[in-house]
């Protein structure tokens, strides 16, 4: 499994392994938004928590294709899936390699970022906070939906269309939390719920994820 | 005889066959007495004005979107253990017909809302949550057109099923969490004396009978044309074949 890992992480950060395409992005959600509403920081600082939120969902979604896309076009996949490594362990593997390479950079990136939004100052610490409790649970929902689409010719699309409504608990509470906290209100609830559903779905999704796998590589 | 012989597809076509006509017949009478009585014979609400009749298309309508969801869920997880695949398919029928509820349930609550709240659309939980559940509906219906292979395709939508199913229930509520709701709470509950007015309430239920007849002929005439559409790709390639 670590080899699995190691091997993944490698490959992303390498020339042409995307790594910092994500982050790229989120960047530039960032700055397109004050062009779009118009750069009063009072409005800003308001909508910065759900700007923030939302570019980290849609940078997470950008890589998502990548997951099992290239594996399964050069036959990793089948090699994987004839390896002692159950099904299980690849897929959460794939995902925490997603997240390694997507979903921290994100985390880190945003206090930065909630800079540019004038993001208030008691927000950053529930910011990052809620960032690092909901991006692995976007990474995990994600690989799911890499797996249902890995089979198909043209599945990015697809593939967001199915993501997009899952990712919608998580976003709520994440973005619940970093609101709260910019305002400071208690945050207590939705931090507990945000985790929840992060912890639930890191423990349950991989099977989800290896059952698809194998309809798949069937 | 037990449920399972209707997973045999020649035996499900049979008698889907004998039960369509009637079924189709009563659904049709349920909601033209339903409706007409509704529209006409009902007295305008002393509030709401001649607007609460829209109670007869919303609310049959929402309960079908919801429960044609559950039916598809029932349907995926019968498909993913007992294999059959007449369980699958009516999965595959359930989906458009409970995307049209849920857009009709959307549309009558907006055409309603704007003289009532003033507003055609409020980031209210259970219009967010209904929206939601349109979206969850899309993607499984875009999934099932995308695979090729027949089988392939009704394990992978199942699976996709359960999980949207656990995640639309969690998106029902996290919406709760994060807006005030201006829709009324549920006009209809098992466990209450009187739920709506006597007047509102017999052709509200001769409405609902007729939506969820409509619902079970509509998804036994797809899953009926799911079938024969295998059937004759079957044959085109046995065809091909020899």
């Amino acid at each position: 499994m670590i080899a699995l890992l190691l091997r993944d992480l490698r490959l992303a950060v390498r020339a042409g392994g995307g790594f910092g395409l994500g982050l790229a992005f989120f960047l530039i959600v960032v700055v397109l938004v004050p062009l779009g509403v118009g750069p009063e920081t009072a409005l800003l600082s308001r909508i910065a928590p759900g700007i923030l939120w939302i570019g980290a969902l849609l940078a997470c979604l950008l890589s998502l294709d990548r997951i099992f896309a290239l594996d399964r076009e050069d036959g990793t996949l089948d090699l994987l899936a004839t390896a002692p490594l159950p099904m299980e362990g690849i897929a959460a593997v794939k995902a925490l390699a997603h997240w390694i390479t997507t979903g921290l950079p994100l985390v880190l990136a945003a206090p930065v970022l909630g800079v540019l939004l004038n993001l208030p100052a008691g927000g950053f610490a529930w910011l990052f906070l809620s960032l690092l409790l909901g991006t692995p649970a976007l990474s995990v929902i994600g690989t799911f939906g890499a797996a249902l689409t890995v089979g198909l010719k043209r599945g990015g699309l697809l593939l967001s269309l199915l993501v997009l409504p899952l990712y919608v608990p998580t976003l709520i509470f994440g973005a619940e939390v970093a609101r709260r906290g910019a305002e400071g209100l208690a945050v207590e609830a939705p931090l507990l719920l945000l985790a929840g559903v992060s912890l639930g779905a890191l423990a349950l999704l991989p099977f989800a994820s290896a059952a698809v796998l194998r309809v798949t590589l069937r | 005889m037990s449920l399972w012989e209707y997973a045999n597809p020649v035996r499900f076509i049979r008698f889907t066959d004998r039960v369509l006509p009637p079924l189709a017949v009563l659904a049709v009478v349920c909601l033209v007495v339903g409706l007409i009585w509704g529209f006409f014979f009902t007295p305008d609400d002393y509030r709401q004005g001649s607007t609460v009749k829209i109670i007869y298309l919303h609310v049959p309508a929402t309960l079908m979107a919801i429960n044609a969801w559950l039916m598809m869920l029932v349907a995926s997880i019968i498909w993913i253990v007992r294999r059959h695949h007449v369980s699958a398919l009516a999965a595959r029928a359930a989906a458009p017909v409970g995307a049209t509820m849920t857009v009709i349930a959307l549309a009558t609550g907006a055409i309603w809302g704007q003289p009532m709240w003033g507003t055609w659309w409020a980031w209210d939980p259970r219009l967010t949550s209904f929206l939601i559940l349109f979206l969850f509906y899309l993607g499984y219906m875009a999934l099932w057109e995308a695979i090729e292979n027949d089988d392939t395709a009704a394990d992978l939508t199942s699976i996709l099923c359960l999980v949207g199913s656990v995640f639309a229930l969690l998106s029902r509520y996290a919406v709760n969490f994060w807006n005030q709701g201006l829709h009324q709470g549920a006009s209809l509950s098992l466990d209450k004396e009187e739920n709506v007015a006597d007047v509102f309430y017999f052709p509200l239920l001769v409405c609902i009978a007729g939506f969820v007849l409509l619902f079970v002929a509509l998804v036994f005439l797809r899953t009926q044309t799911e079938i024969r559409a295998r059937r004759t790709r079957a044959l085109i390639a046995r065809e091909r074949a020899a």
